[in-house]
């Protein structure tokens, strides 16, 4: 713990931080553009989509040895803090970094940083944003942007995706996840010391093209609804979902 | 008349320094130490080395350099490398024979037992930067890898890459910064020695300014050690850098101490030629460049082809058909004196005449390109980005420049000038080159006598002397500050329309043109007539903007120009003094018909010590007569 | 050439600074950038007006003395470049340059373009060498380093201490220095026995001197006079985490079975 302690007072120790809570959310991201593609595989034979079984399946996993809801709301806590120490760290970091350099040059010029580097604070606090939205939107349907119905996740994206602007700013929110990614990913093996000239170009090929990789199944979803190619889902009482 | 005792000790020179250490040198016990204070001047190589190694003694150590950092003193510039006579080549290498090589190469005109001493510490000076982690160049084995340097027949010279002064220069500042760090050295930046503080006839500390807040103040100490470099610069166009100047052991000149063997200057046969009336200073290029280079000019002083147009037959390769044995790796002066001859000749190339040819085509052909260019990588690299040619392509362009001065403060075996409690040591004190110095033996000598000379010998005067009985209230003190702080006002005062960067350039003519390359009488005596015009017109016409309470970059050069002006004179005298060519020294009257350096020993085996004897007085020459007991005096042969 | 210069004139540390703008119609192509600068402050001088004061000394790219921002770039335009190695060639006729000094809180404006870089130094202090005393030490053939990763010991050691990356990082992050000189010696055998307790101490001291946090940009990698890659910032990040999470703290402690 205190080895924890000081590594976090350190500059460097604030970076690795970062990375892990990255890496972690990193993951999570992959589980969840993989649970999303179960919007493309269609219905069960009761003609319960395999989305909304997921769904169902998310909230009850871990049954019998755990309660239910149990492993969700643990991932979730797991979420929730690393999203909280991801953006705290951060935030100190620029801070530090925004005292280093007081003064900016009447003239700026930059040979290598790319936009994604430049951008990270940016497009990591449309994130945050989104996060919170997201979870209001097709959580808790707090936020009401189509009808929402708890548990039908088909039905759910399907009414609000159809409208433009919905499907369009999830679209341009996940554009901006993969900036965030594109500089994030690889900037997580360079912070843990993992990359060297002799990966360096391996793993920046990887990190692009899986971040590519989900940015694109992340999309596949809105656009799918937007552009009508997916069929209405049948409807079925809540009960068979839920098996009560 | 200066008493000079060098204090050789006597024994065989094989065994001198051992004998001298054993018998001669009282020690000052580790308990004492951090009594006695020790002021170190200059944080070079020499100045570092010294520093770091007594303060891990136990001294109390105070160490001062001009730049902001000591990491950024002039030996960082070194390129080609250190000589040790390790003779991990089996090539018949011994201390023998490098004592041989650096007494032959500097004309037998130094102290024998002090250069067997240099010989002897070389090895040392490479194990102890390789301790430090130096990264000298590896064999694919991970042994240590040498190359050859010029005027020598073994292969002993260490490097890293085209940045062994860099490498070992940060070798002995981090172990500098290890005892800044454990508070047995302080560092003071930015502060600019402007004289030396002698009391009862010893030397008891120094006069500093501030650079940054222009205040001076007085610093006390058992013993001052100079490590202040070389004065190439009293020619303005240098290799130097910028910052080089004679200040410091010019002020201790005044204050006593002798200075020996003022003129002799080694010019580097291979720098970029200068290319305009703006040049502010020549840059090198490693002379391990001769290892794979062949010079030559257009035997046709008409020829307007590219240089790789021009066929063999119509090239003067002039060192090789002039110096069949060693060719192009013939002595450092020997190679400039030629370029300088056969650029008189009208055979020069480039814009200005003033340049001949390296070529590297035939290495490449013979090595391969990857060979060659792995070699001199950051060389060839170098020279395109101040020139725009690739070397690889064609030709570089060379001519010599004033490169390092084997002059400096008289000092004994002890390495102490004879204001007691004075050391000069490095590039600053004369003792180990002679009349000229054998490539990569400067790095050599500074470490050997910061590493291990000085930190024995100093005890052996301290030991002598009650430890801190002086402070800077002493009358003495106040009265240099005092003239240091007049001697700023008054340049403050000249209020007139000159730079003082124009009076350098214009001294720096002068004594490139007088004192250069080659002398003679008449020259000589024009040169010592022309500096103390432009020191009065300097006195006249100075033009000093800004404050001398801050940091003032104007009035720091004001100061350093005004002390070579002085120097130049002084080096004219001894030129002109000195009545034969030995090394690099090269009088016209004496020469052999082939045009080569014509000593003579009987007359002039000695060190020339001047003493100064008062503003607008002649100086006093004094002698100290050099031996030559272990290796017979032998005429310089580099023809056959 | 006719060039037009802004440059950062500031009389001392607390004065505020401004920009002033020169011109100058007798630069010839094949200066330096640095005798450029002598020739307006030859101008300047004769004029009655106070030159730029600005850091310079080997005017060979190796001292790392010289220290400029030169259109928005340290060193100015010309990659792997130093101020006093970079050509006039390298500008247009009539071009408009602007000269500023190395921002950075860690690295104080003391006067025009001169900053203090002393925090370089407590860096260095903090553990960048390997503690030694002058002496006689064993024959270096006795321990044969592999020529590679002495090469790549000489790569990091390349670095002059500029302070460009930290000028160049809009982080004002000094990874790029420490990361070398930890490297140089963490890389070597002789600096084994200190390696993780150098990578601590020296990066805590660069913290505390107030340098910013590196966020993987590589600008200090492309504006380094010297190359000096990021590679060594991550071997210091990887050295760093293994001394703070990996190596004991108590190797020496009291043990009791169960
Ligand atoms: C371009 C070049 C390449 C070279 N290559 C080689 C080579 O390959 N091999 C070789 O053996 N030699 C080489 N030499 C020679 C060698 O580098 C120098 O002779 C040697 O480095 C001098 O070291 P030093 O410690 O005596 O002085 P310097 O390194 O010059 O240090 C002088 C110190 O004194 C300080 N100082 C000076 N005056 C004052 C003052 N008034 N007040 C306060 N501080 C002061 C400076 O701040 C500095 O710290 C080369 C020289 C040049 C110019
Ligand atoms: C899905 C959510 C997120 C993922 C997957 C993610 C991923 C990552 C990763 C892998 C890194 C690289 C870490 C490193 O190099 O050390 C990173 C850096 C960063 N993230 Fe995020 N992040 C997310 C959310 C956020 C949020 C909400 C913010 C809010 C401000 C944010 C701001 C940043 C910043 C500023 C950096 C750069 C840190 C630095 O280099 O110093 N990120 N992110
Ligand atoms: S890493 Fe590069 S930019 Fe930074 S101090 Fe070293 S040489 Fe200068
Ligand atoms: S002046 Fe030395 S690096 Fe530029």
């Amino acid at each position: 713990m205190n080895r924890i302690q000081t590594l976090y007072k350190s500059i460097i120790g604030k970076k690795v931080i970062a990375a892990v809570t990255g890496l972690i959310l990193f993951g999570f991201l992959l589980g969840h553009v993989a649970g999303n593609l179960k919007v493309f595989t269609g219905s069960n034979d009761q003609g319960i989509p395999h989305i909304d079984e997921y769904g169902q399946f998310l909230k009850v996993a871990g049954e019998p040895l755990l309660p239910a809801g149990a492993l969700l709301w643990s991932a979730r806590l797991v979420l929730l803090a690393s999203v909280i120490l991801h953006i705290t760290v951060v935030v100190q970091l620029a801070m530090l970094s925004a005292e280093a350099r007081p003064v900016s040059y009447v003239k700026s010029k930059k040979k290598a940083a790319s936009l994604a580097a430049l951008w990270m604070m940016f497009s990591g606090s449309v994130i945050a944003g989104f996060i919170v939205f997201h979870i209001l939107h097709f959580t808790t349907g707090t936020i009401q942007l189509g009808e929402f119905e708890h548990g039908y996740v088909y039905n759910n994206l399907r009414s609000s995706f159809s409208n433009p602007f919905v499907a369009g700013g999830y679209i341009f929110v996940m554009v901006v996840i993969g900036v965030h990614l594109n500089h994030g990913v690889w900037s997580m093996f360079q912070t843990l010391g993992i990359d060297n000239p002799d990966r360096n170009k391996f793993l920046r090929t990887a990190s692009t093209a899986v971040t590519m990789a989900i940015i694109l199944g992340f999309i596949a979803v809105p656009a799918s609804f937007l552009f009508g190619l997916m069929p209405e889902a049948a409807n079925y009482a809540h009960d068979l979902l839920t098996g009560h | 008349m200066l008493t000079l005792d060098p204090k050789i000790p006597v024994s065989p020179i094989e065994d001198a320094w051992t004998f001298h250490k054993n018998n001669n040198l009282r020690l000052v016990g580790p308990k004492n130490r951090p009594k006695y204070k020790v002021i170190v001047v200059g944080s070079g190589l020499a100045g570092a080395s010294a520093a770091a190694s007594m303060g891990a003694m136990g001294y109390n150590v105070e160490c001062f350099c001009f730049q902001d950092s000591p990491r950024r003193a002039h030996s960082i510039a070194a390129q080609g490398g250190i000589n040790a006579s390790k003779n991990y080549r089996n090539d018949g290498d011994s201390t023998w024979r490098l004592f041989y090589d650096t007494q032959k190469g500097g004309d037998y005109r130094a102290r024998e037992k002090n250069v067997y001493r240099l010989a002897e510490l070389s090895t040392s000076i490479i194990d102890q930067a390789v301790s430090q982690g130096v990264p000298f160049a590896r064999e694919y084995g991970g042994k240590l890898a040498n190359r050859s340097f010029g005027g020598v027949l073994v292969e002993r010279t260490f490097y890293c890459r085209g940045e062994t002064g860099q490498q070992l220069l940060l070798g002995a500042y981090s172990a500098l910064e290890e005892q800044i760090a454990a508070k047995k050295v302080k560092m003071h930046t930015r502060h600019e020695m402007l004289d030396l503080v002698v009391v009862d006839g010893r030397s008891r500390g120094i006069v500093v300014r501030n650079l940054e807040t222009g205040e001076i103040t007085s610093h006390a100490a058992d013993a001052v050690v100079l490590a202040t470099g070389g004065y190439g610069n009293v020619f303005y166009l240098s290799t130097n850098a910028k910052g080089c100047n004679v200040t410091a052991n010019f002020r201790a000149y005044r204050k006593g101490a002798g200075f020996a063997n003022p003129c002799f200057t080694q010019i580097h046969p291979t720098s970029i030629p200068a290319s305009g009336d703006y040049q502010s200073k020549l840059t090198l290029m490693s002379e391990s460049l001769r290892n794979d280079g062949r010079i030559w000019v257009p035997r046709d002083a008409d020829e307007k082809r590219a240089p790789k147009d021009i066929p063999e037959k119509d090239r003067y390769y002039y060192l090789e058909e002039r110096y069949p044995r060693f060719g192009n790796l013939v002595p450092r002066d020997v190679a400039a004196r030629n370029a300088k001859d056969v650029c008189d000749q009208g055979l020069g190339v480039g814009p200005t005449g003033y340049g001949v040819y390296l070529d590297f085509a035939a290495a490449i052909e013979e090595k391969g390109i990857d060979a060659v260019k792995s070699k001199y990588a950051n060389l060839f690299e170098m020279y395109q980005r101040i020139t725009d040619d690739d070397p690889v392509e064609t030709p570089m362009r060379i001519y010599p420049a004033v490169h390092y001065t084997m002059g400096g403060l008289w000092v004994d075996y002890n390495l102490m000038t004879n204001v007691p409690g004075l050391y000069a040591i490095g590039e600053s004190n004369f003792a180990d080159h002679g009349a000229n110095r054998l490539g990569a033996s400067s790095l050599m000598q500074c470490l050997a006598d910061g590493y291990f000379i000085i930190p024995v010998t100093i005890g052996d005067y301290l030991s002598r002397h009650e430890s801190g009985d002086i402070t800077t209230d002493h009358p003495a003190f106040k009265e240099t500050e005092t003239a240091v702080r007049e001697r700023v006002n008054k340049l403050m005062a000249v209020k007139g329309t000159r730079s003082a960067q124009s009076f350098h350039r214009e001294l720096g003519k002068i004594m490139w043109e007088h004192c250069g390359i080659s002398r003679n009488k008449e020259s000589l005596e024009e040169g010592l007539r022309k500096i103390p015009a432009l020191r009065e017109e300097f006195w006249r016409d100075l033009k000093l903007p800004g404050d001398p309470a801050e940091l003032n970059q104007s009035l720091e050069h004001a100061g350093r120009v005004l002390d070579f002006l002085d120097f130049g004179e002084l080096m004219c005298r001894d030129a002109l003094l000195r009545d034969e060519s030995c090394g690099c020294h090269f009088r016209e009257e004496h020469q052999t018909p082939e045009g080569e350096a014509e000593r003579n020993d009987e007359d002039y085996a000695f060190v020339s010590v001047f003493e100064y004897k008062g503003e607008g007085t002649e100086p006093e020459l004094n002698k100290e007569p050099l031996s030559f007991d272990a290796l017979p005096l032998a005429a310089r042969n580099y023809k056959t | 050439m006719r060039i037009k210069l802004h440059v950062w004139r500031q009389s001392s540390r607390s004065d505020k600074g401004h920009m002033e703008s020169y011109e100058l119609d007798n630069v010839v192509e094949e200066m330096s950038f640095l005798e450029m600068m002598d020739t307006l402050n030859e101008k300047l001088t004769v004029e009655g007006k106070e030159p730029v004061a600005f850091d310079h000394d080997c005017r060979e790219g190796v001292c790392g003395m010289c220290s400029m921002v030169i259109n928005g770039e340290a060193h100015g335009p010309k990659s792997k470049t130093t101020t006093c190695q970079l050509y006039m060639r390298h500008f247009d006729d009539g071009a408009e340059i602007f000269i500023e000094p190395w921002r950075a809180s860690a690295f104080p404006v003391v006067r025009d373009l001169v900053v203090d870089r002393s925090a370089f130094d407590r860096i260095i202090q903090a553990g960048g060498y390997v503690s030694n005393h002058s002496g006689p030490k064993p024959d270096p053939n006795s321990i044969p380093i592999e020529p590679n990763i002495a090469e790549t010991a000489l790569d990091a050691a390349t670095c002059i201490g500029c302070g460009a990356c930290v000028a160049a990082c809009p982080n004002g992050s000094a990874m790029l220095f420490t990361s070398a000189k930890a490297s140089h010696l963490g890389l070597l055998p002789q600096g084994q026995p200190e390696r993780f307790d150098r990578a601590k101490s020296m990066v805590s001291q660069m913290e505390s001197e107030g340098f910013g946090s590196c966020r993987n940009y590589a600008e200090c990698e492309a504006q380094c006079p010297k190359g000096i890659s990021i590679a060594f910032i991550g071997r210091l990040n990887s050295d760093f985490l293994k001394a703070s999470l990996v190596e004991p703290i108590d190797r020496r402690g009291d043990m009791k079975a169960q």
